[in-house]
């Protein structure tokens, strides 16, 4: 029954962007209810403080106001802010929606105002009163696990959150007979996701009904609306979760908020819905923040260049609570740090550490981009000191095409690859020799010209559920309309990235249908059956293939039915162009329309034939993907300002099989701009009191259009063995991969001057510096 | 205690009384029922908001409404024109030019507002006539792409770039 794929492949434009591009599309604050009140948050100032009395009497006789909530008011009514990282001894201290007796982070909400408008909700919050008696903060990681470092949670002996070992293939024998250890630290620099929309929450209550409906800009509606029925204490079939156009997420709204309970507890509290919307200040004050990682890295080499093992201590600042999945992104870069290298041996020792900060959690690419940013780093840093081109030590230690699927030493098995092919047609497409003779020539003349390799892989398609926090499958339905529309429930709650293009021309080539006559619904719990959501470069290669094997199924009752009619043993159908025909003689056919009819009118039915036209799949997927391929930065250090230009960027990546190569495009140079911004501009700062000095756009360089160059994207296609469609994922590849090229290339420039590191984000004041103490010596 | 304001949006005329303090990206969203226009930061910074006023990128988060009294606004629910898309929508369209779709109103207006002013722009003046809009999602090249689109289309037939 296989067809010619018509629509797979395509740069189809994207069925969402008609309602995107003239304003009709309603994201959280958008939605308007009957009665609707707004919330505001009061949160604290302080990083550590005992909370003294609270005064809300002002606020509550305020214009406008209907309640002022705190900590204590809540108390045993919500549950607590839940996490689903599951890692041996992990201390998971309570995390309430409100802070009760005690803040460990400044931006932690202390009491939240409802008023008739949210001009406002904002002045009561100003007329509350706190008397907070400050406690010592600790802000640096690896103070915060010196002995006498004040603890962020006093009921717990020390700030160590967790620790996390693996040994795999005796490295310490392996470190002894290298013949060069090479050894650095890097640090993976606290960042902060900054999705242009930013978090908010609508609820509404219907008492006789007893019908909760919660609308929020998340990246997970089924999951939140567990948690929410726990917090709250209501049945889960009580609850219905929206997610309705939702304005970005990197993995900042894969997370469960206090806020989110909160809201909806005020909506069943008041009877009148409530809605809150976070101001750009709250979003980087109590939205999670991603990396903050330090890596000590040891590799042993030969001396030829082969990596014989790694070691790596690797300290993660969690901050003051779990979310979500804080405590799990570090093991995340554990599993991933060999890189794509045939390593033997490794030996891991991850500690996570509580300090006075915003929860770190999944930001895109999640502990990912930290592995392969210090193992990329590491092999150049390899080539640096044993003096081989950094191309001749990426060759040495890549697994070949036929080492696949490849076990590594960390346990898990990479899919499929062929690393030497992206990397061959990267440096083709720079003209890799050239540009080194160039740069000779160049620094001769006192100028900087760098050439930065990223050749990488990832870990996408999460995953199988015995590799997942909560479960690691994907629902998908496939509904024949009796007009021979089609409708698509998928699981996975897509905001961005697609999926309702993508999916549509799946559909498309398997019904023999147009992707015009396909609807892919998402993000509404009533609507769409349990799913798990958009994250971990995952929605079309595991919600994808369930709705793909959806409609196998569906194939197959078309062709019971088309049989039927004609006459003829189903296995002779085949579909396409609208049409279901005999194989051989195309004449005899049935029309799409007249299948579907038959299926739904039931007139004449096949033996055992359920009327209809549904089917629904849970897929599990039997393994992670690996998608890789190689980056090529190539920059330009400005002598005298030290200003990073980017002269040209070269993307070679390998997602197995495309669906659309427009949108895969779109992921690449979203991930590779958020890549560069970590290198050259962004980093979330605190002071030594835990304020966060980086607390607004104004402070916190995002990439803007005129600071970054145009991106050269290629392609090669290496299957995934994993799913039927041979898909992988492409929704962070350019976030994984290409920091370290960045950082390479300005390293690689700087070279004749001794440099060896430079801490990101490579400032021009950073490299001005290391250009006037170049000049001195 | 409200001040009166008249003021034109997408060419229906409006007179409203407004709390002075009332900004205009509020009085568009929650008098005038227009969400299409975005808040990403109540800061000027990302440009979400942009609107045109008399003709001119703005951005509506950190104005009054009552500084709009008078003036003739446009926003994305009006640029495109008895049901047919400004050129620059289109290029957003067909260029593949959002993802989330949530600064995408402004960047199109702020798109809209360059071409007016300079319908042939080179790469590096559309780079930083949009360097007030952020955008998370694309990585901007698709959404110069878009705008460079734009100006083919807009450009009167015949004459050579």
């Amino acid at each position: 029954m296989a067809t010619k794929a018509k629509w797979v492949g395509q740069r189809m434009k994207r069925k969402e962007d008609p309602r995107l591009i003239q304003g009709l599309a309603h994201y959280v604050d958008d939605l308007a209810l009957p009665g609707q009140l707004y919330a505001a948050f009061l949160r604290s100032p302080y990083a550590h403080a005992r909370l003294q009395r609270i005064d809300r009497s002002a606020a509550e006789r305020a214009p406008g106001v209907v309640a002022v909530l705190v900590g204590e008011d809540v108390r045993g009514v919500l549950g607590m802010i839940p996490t689903a990282s599951a890692l041996p001894e992990l201390k998971v201290p309570p995390h309430p929606p409100l802070a009760i007796e005690e803040v460990n982070h400044v931006g932690e909400p202390v009491a939240v105002v409802v008023a008739d408008d949210r001009y406002r909700a904002r002045d009561a919050v100003d007329l509350i009163e706190v008397d907070y008696e400050p406690l010592p903060a600790v802000t640096d990681p690896e103070k915060a696990l010196e002995k006498n470092s004040p603890r962020v949670h006093a009921q717990f002996k020390d700030n160590q959150a967790c620790l996390w070992k693996v040994e795999a293939g005796f490295p310490d024998k392996a470190f002894a007979k290298a013949a060069h250890v090479v050894r650095q630290r890097f640090v993976n620099q606290r960042l902060i996701p900054v999705a242009m929309e930013p978090r908010g929450v609508l609820a509404s209550y219907d008492a006789g009904a007893e019908q909760l409906t919660v609308w929020s800009s998340t990246q997970i509606p089924h999951l939140l609306r567990t948690q929410l029925a726990a917090m709250l204490n209501v049945p889960e079939m009580r609850v219905r979760v929206i997610a309705p156009e939702v304005g970005g997420g990197f993995g900042s709204k894969l997370n469960v908020y206090g806020e989110e309970a909160l809201i909806a507890h005020l909506a069943m509290k008041l009877g009148r819905p409530v809605k809150w919307i976070e101001t750009r200040r709250e979003n980087f004050l109590a939205t999670i923040h991603g990396r903050d990682q330090i890596n000590d890295v040891e590799a042993a080499v030969t001396k030829d260049g082969r990596i014989l093992a790694l070691k790596v201590r690797l300290t993660a600042d969690l901050g003051a609570y779990h979310q979500l999945l804080t405590a799990v992104i570090p093991t995340l870069t554990g599993l991933l740090l060999l890189g794509c290298y045939k390593i033997p041996a490794v030996k891991i020792e991850y500690v996570g550490v509580f300090t006075n900060k915003m929860a770190t959690d999944a930001y895109r690419g999640a502990g990912r981009p930290e592995a392969t940013f210090l193992i990329e780093r590491m092999v150049d840093l390899v080539a640096l000191d044993l003096g081989i081109d950094p191309v001749e030590v990426r060759r040495k230690n890549f697994p070949r095409p036929k080492d696949f699927p490849y076990s590594t030493p960390t346990g898990v098995i990479y899919d499929s690859g062929n690393y030497e092919a992206t990397l061959k047609k990267a440096l083709e497409q720079v003209d890799y020799t050239k540009l080194r003779e160039e740069q000779k020539r160049l620094w001769k003349q006192g100028r900087y010209l760098g050439i930065g390799l990223s050749t990488y892989v990832e870990i996408c398609a999460m995953g199988p559920s015995s590799a997942m926090p909560a479960g690691g499958w994907e629902s998908g339905t496939v509904r024949i309309e009796p007009t021979g529309k089609v409708t698509v429930l998928t699981g996975a709650s897509p905001h961005g990235q697609g999926q309702e293009t993508s999916f549509a021309q799946i559909v498309a080539d398997e019904l023999g249908i147009s992707p015009e006559d396909v609807i892919v619904t998402h993000g509404d719990t009533q609507a769409v059956p349990y799913g798990i959501g958009t994250f971990g470069s995952r929605a079309t290669a595991v919600g994808g293939t369930a709705m793909f094997l959806s409609l196998q199924k569906l194939k197959q009752k078309l062709a019971r039915m088309a049989g039927h009619l004609l006459k003829v043993d189903p296995k002779r159908i085949e579909i396409g162009e609208g049409k279901l025909f005999v194989k051989g003689s195309p004449k005899k056919s049935k029309t799409f329309l007249e299948v579907v009819q038959a299926a739904y009118m039931a007139k004449t039915l096949p033996a055992g034939f359920e009327p209809g036209l549904e089917a629904t799949t849970f897929f599990e997927p039997s393994n992670f993907t690996f998608p890789f391929g190689a980056h090529v930065c190539v920059v330009e250090v400005d002598a005298e300002t030290g200003d990073v230009h980017i002269r040209r960027y070269v993307a070679v990546d390998d997602c197995g099989n495309v669906i659309n190569p427009l949108l895969v495009d779109g992921q690449v140079h979203g991930g590779i701009v958020q890549s560069i911004g970590q290198a050259l501009f962004e980093e979330a700062v605190y002071d030594e009191n835990g304020q966060l000095v980086t607390g607004e756009l104004m402070d916190y360089a995002i990439p803007r259009a005129a600071d970054v160059p145009r991106l050269e994207t290629a392609r090669t296609v290496t299957p995934s063995p994993v799913n039927p469609m041979g898909v992988k994922g492409v929704g962070e590849a350019g976030t994984i991969a290409a920091t370290p090229a960045v950082v390479n290339a300005v390293v690689d420039a700087l070279r004749p001057l001794g440099v060896r590191d430079i801490p990101m984000p490579l400032k021009r004041e950073r490299i001005w510096e290391i250009l006037q103490a170049g000049k001195r010596a | 205690m409200g001040v009166r304001i008249s003021l034109k949006v997408n060419g229906r005329a409006h007179t409203t009384e407004v709390e002075p303090r009332l900004l205009l990206v509020h009085y568009l969203r929650d008098l005038l029922g227009l969400t299409g226009t975005h808040i990403g930061c109540e800061t000027s910074l990302c440009g979400a908001c942009t609107v045109l006023l008399d003709g001119k990128a703005v951005k509506s988060c950190t104005l009054l409404a009552v500084q709009a009294d008078g003036a003739d606004l446009t926003t994305i629910e009006g640029l495109a024109r008895d049901g047919k898309l400004h050129p620059v929508q289109e290029g957003f369209w067909e260029e593949h030019g959002l993802q989330c779709g949530y600064c995408t109103p402004g960047m199109i207006l702020a798109g809209a507002a360059l071409l007016a002013g300079n319908p042939d722009p080179s790469e590096a003046e559309i780079r930083r006539a949009i360097a007030g809009n952020l955008c998370r999602c694309t990585g901007y090249q698709h959404i110069v792409n878009a705008i460079q689109s734009a100006a083919r289309k807009m450009k009167p037939s015949g004459r050579k770039r």
